[in-house]
């Protein structure tokens, strides 16, 4: 068999292999990341490490930068400074060709999905089998059937994305993501719009195929619970900077005003719940009206 | 007035940036798109099928279309050629006016409308729902997994819509000429068959057909992937596509008639 299809068989090291072969130090090491969008700044000086085996959660408000740091991760976006290393390669240094070959190694669950509309179920999980191996059509059979099992789905291989719901296209997305046993696997917002059964059973997931894989889970999310539940590690993202991190532990015990806001859900905060914007009563003319009012009536005592 | 003047500059300056940018991004997709058909040609049956599905979405409108154009010129040939007594050259103005020109030229404008607008709406669809960077994540070149094979598509696809749109030309031409009107049916197809030259009339034409759609599969693939990931983006992609498309096409239309038949 030829050796590209190795990783999909024996995940695992083998046992022959050199002890220099073993990899050390974290997955993903990011360091003074920044980052913009034009003129708008998302990241300003962000240091993270993955470790190797690991769950690590990121969180943050909406429009913090999470997803920004998957796809500068990923090598679809560019620094403008700072380095991000992924098994040790600056992946906004690599050309091309290299940037492929590192992503072989990467699996990324989308928000929606991103399934391939025009596909079936089975085609979209097969798509990275098919593209990247050279296995018999029974071989990449079994295996697309084996990680829909994974995530619930196996009965719903010959549907079109366009049949199932949006919780279950997450879930296809995933197994298509896993589909090359890949080191790193990232979710962006893998709970979002779920039911309760499938959260709890997706937060699982996420954590049983990490372990089985040996791989590095990188889980963008807003959801406390399951993160803390599921996480090995945590980090907080604000204001374009690591606002907050530690073990699901320091983090349940953290005082931080950050933290307490965001794993309480408290409208009141460092974090503000309003875009800003001028006075509410300005806003609806009301301080006119009001400062009229007051004009008029001290005309009035004073004739 | 010194401040309109520069604001004036300024612009100017902005418009030529703009102009330049953009010339240059189309002619780094194009080449990218070029250096990646060999992978596409490879992988043949992703050209056979977009070959068959952009066949197939503007087959009818070609045939329906070049039946009605050949009417027209069977009944205007006519008209015009019995003032001069030389109403048997009509298989000849027919024939003629389909290979060089309107077969080429209207396949491309339909094929623009027709084939070109559902290329930039599923390109722009797919970079809206991500899965185009999806397949980037998976170490899938989305240029040369959907892009390239399109592209090839629309360029062995068009010289046969184009051919078709002629043949079917020619028949309306005779059915109206021959069989309605009573012109000599062996004058009809002997003049034709005389007067037309493989390569320089049937041979231009092709090589018109091969060039328009070169520019109309570019231009539709380009504002497909350029668009913006939003439903108005691509609504307005769409719309660039026609309207670019179509003057592409009878811009190198008059360019490509002045290089072939001046000599002529």
């Amino acid at each position: 068999m030829p050796p590209r299809f190795l990783p999909l068989l024996f995940r695992p090291p083998l046992m022959n292999e050199p002890a220099t072969a073993v990899p050390v130090g974290p997955l993903v090491d990011i360091s003074d990341l920044r980052f913009r969008y034009g003129a708008r700044p998302i990241l300003s000086g962000v240091t993270m490490q993955f470790g190797r085996g690991k769950v690590i959660a990121v969180m943050g408000g909406s429009g913090s930068g999470k997803t920004t740091i998957l796809r500068l991760i990923g090598g679809q976006l560019r620094p403008e400074s700072g380095a991000v290393r992924v098994a040790g390669q600056e992946i906004g240094a690599l050309k091309e060709r290299d940037l492929y070959a590192v992503r072989r190694r990467m699996g990324m669950l989308f928000q929606f999905g991103a399934l391939f509309t025009d596909l079936s179920v089975f085609e979209n999980v097969a798509f990275p089998l098919r593209e990247h191996t050279d296995l018999s059509e029974q071989l990449i059979r079994d295996l697309v059937l084996m990680k829909l099992n994974a995530v619930g789905l196996r009965g719903a291989h010959a549907l079109m994305p366009a049949e199932i719901s949006g919780g279950m296209a997450r879930r296809v997305a995933l197994a298509r993501a896993i589909a090359l046993d890949p080191e790193l696997i990232m979710y962006d917002e893998p709970f979002a719009g779920l039911d309760p059964i499938s959260l709890g059973v997706t937060a699982n997931l996420i954590r049983s195929l990490n372990d089985a894989l040996g791989a590095t889970s990188i889980v963008v999310t807003h959801d406390v619970a399951e993160s803390l539940s599921i996480a090995d590690y945590v980090y907080f993202i604000a204001s374009g900077k690591v606002a907050a991190e530690g073990t699901p532990d320091d983090i349940a015990k953290s005082t931080d005003p950050f933290v307490r806001q965001f794993v309480d859900g408290a409208p009141e905060g460092p974090v503000p719940f309003h875009y800003p914007a001028p006075s509410y009563a300005s806003d609806l003319g009301l301080a006119e009206a009001t400062t009229s009012a007051v004009n008029r009536s001290a005309s009035t005592q004073c004739t | 007035m010194h401040m309109i003047a520069v604001n004036a500059i300024a612009a100017l300056g902005g418009w030529s940036i703009g102009v330049v940018r953009n010339a240059g991004s189309a002619a780094r997709f194009f080449i990218a798109i070029v250096a990646r058909t060999f992978h596409a040609l490879r992988r043949f049956r992703l050209v056979r099928d977009q070959i068959h599905f952009l066949g197939n979405y503007s087959f009818v409108i070609i045939v329906v279309s070049g039946l009605f154009v050949g009417f027209v010129l069977g009944l205007q040939g006519y008209y015009t050629l019995r003032r001069y007594g030389s109403e048997q050259a009509l298989g000849l103005l027919v024939a003629l006016s389909l290979v060089r020109e309107l077969g080429p030229v209207v396949t491309a404008l339909l094929f623009a409308g027709r084939a070109g607008t559902s290329l930039t709406a599923e390109i722009g669809l797919m970079k809206a729902g991500e899965q185009l960077s999806a397949m980037e994540m998976m170490a899938v070149d989305p240029v040369a997994r959907v892009i390239a094979p399109r592209f090839l598509a629309g360029v062995i696809a068009m010289p046969i819509l184009a051919a078709l749109f002629s043949a079917v030309g020619i028949i309306g031409g005779y059915i109206v000429g021959v069989q309605l009107i009573g012109v000599d049916e062996g004058a009809f197809w002997s003049q034709m068959q005389g007067g037309v030259d493989v390569w320089n009339d049937v041979g231009n034409g092709v090589i018109k057909s091969i060039v328009f759609g070169i520019a109309v599969t570019f231009i539709a693939l380009r504002q497909g992937y350029e668009a913006n990931p939003t439903p108005e983006g691509v609504s307005r992609a769409t719309t660039r596509t026609v309207v670019a498309a179509s003057l592409a096409v009878l811009g190198l239309d008059f360019i490509l008639t002045a290089l072939m038949f001046s000599a002529s």
